[in-house]
């Protein structure tokens, strides 16, 4: 079962930031289960075989005070794929320090090494206002001035900045056949 | 918290009002940007002055903001037309029905943000067949109002979506690719009911013109 851990502060916006992923795992016939950050418990996170963590909006930066609800991810030992505001966690997690870079519609991305599939250059769709740099992590992909995509340098944890969710489903797809 | 949706009185921005208040958001205004070019980026042009009514019946303030059209300059009036709403109305947050142009989609991130707004786009990537299928289930009533697609008859000029018309429109999506939301501007739709409206809005006049697979209709609405 696929853990998916919804960080927006208003329901709301789960349609926007939730439910495109949902709608991609549930079209490829992926089992999982959505709750919200301070929702979970360990029970739950033990039964999962892999972590989606999904972004949100620009001005909902709810998640980043609440960071100590994300302690577990240091225990974890199976796969994590962060989002956007996902990946923001991961990154400060271990260690990593937020950064204010936006990029806000489609934008090229390199790919210098494999990550989930991607390799070369690849358009996606940002909608972000902060990044996150961290040294546990090693850098797979970057737009001309900020980190795409982050793999920790021990654990199966992936980060994207942009939104795989909007386009290049396939990451996410990639992720659960892990 | 106080928003205001972006409506050009299609099904999207209807459907998309709807799930606002739904949500237990309050709109406090709508938006409505008429554009003088009918090749508009941004906007959906045909019969956007009627929204007048579609506002009258849902009994919720109505801001017209005229734009020449012009790429780009449009986003301007666009940014006007949200200070008003925020000067107004105190909005916190502006709603959209985009569901998958991301030029659409990233410009009003890119204002919003400007003005300290939030962004919704509950339709956000939305599969096309489950939002047919939403908007009938929640009794919507929806009139197509422009063609401009091969495959896409003039016989469908003013007529009503139901099931059996959704039928016809994924026979036409597999002979002919159109997208079955007419995310690629395939057709415009106008919302004559729907469960935000206090009563149904009654078309009294059609005025049909264009020519070949691109036409438009004029409505007037009592």
């Amino acid at each position: 079962m696929i853990l998916l851990i919804k960080t927006p502060n208003i329901s709301f916006h789960d349609l926007e930031f939730v439910k495109p992923i949902e709608d991609t795992l549930e079209r490829n016939h992926v089992n999982f289960k959505s709750i919200h950050y301070t929702k979970l418990n360990e029970k739950l996170i033990k039964t999962a075989d892999k972590i989606i963590i999904s972004g949100t909006s620009l001005k909902d930066n709810n998640y980043l005070s609440h960071i100590k609800k994300f302690d577990w991810i240091k225990e974890f030992e199976k796969p994590i794929l962060g989002i956007c505001g996902g990946m923001h966690i991961l990154g400060l997690i271990f260690n990593g320090k937020i950064k204010n870079y936006q990029e806000i519609g489609l934008k090229e991305v390199v790919f210098e090494n494999d990550f989930l599939g991607f390799i070369g250059k690849h358009i996606v769709y940002e909608l972000h206002n902060l990044n996150v740099v961290s040294k546990e992590f090693n850098v797979f992909a970057s737009s001309k001035n900020c980190i795409q995509a982050i793999k920790h340098n021990k654990k199966p944890f992936y980060g994207v900045q942009f939104h795989p969710e909007v386009r290049n489903k396939n990451l996410i797809i990639n992720f659960t056949r892990l | 918290m106080k928003c205001a949706v972006l409506f050009s009185g299609g099904k999207d921005s209807t459907y998309a009002a709807f799930l606002t208040k739904k949500y237990d958001i309050e709109i406090s205004c709508l938006i409505s940007l008429i554009s003088e070019n009918p090749d508009s980026y941004m906007f959906h042009t045909p019969s956007i002055s009627k929204v007048n009514k579609q506002a009258e019946v849902m009994n919720i303030p109505l801001i017209i903001q005229k734009t020449k059209g012009v790429k780009e300059e449009e986003l301007k009036d666009l940014e006007f037309a949200i200070k008003k709403a925020k000067n107004n109305y105190n909005i916190e947050a502006v709603v959209t029905g985009a569901v998958e142009s991301a030029y659409q989609a990233s410009r009003v991130q890119k204002i919003c943000d400007n003005l300290d707004l939030e962004c919704f786009n509950p339709l956000w990537q939305k599969n096309p067949e489950e939002l047919w299928n939403d908007l009938l289930e929640n009794r919507f009533e929806i009139i197509i109002i422009a063609i401009a697609a091969g495959g896409m008859d003039k016989e469908l000029m003013g007529k009503k979506i139901d099931w059996e018309m959704i039928k016809k429109l994924k026979e036409i999506e597999k002979k002919y690719r159109i997208h079955l939301s007419f995310e690629g501007g395939e057709a415009e739709t106008f919302v004559i009911n729907c469960p935000l409206f206090s009563k149904k809005l009654a078309v009294h006049e059609k005025q049909i013109s264009g020519r070949g697979d691109s036409w438009k209709m004029e409505i007037g609405i009592k």
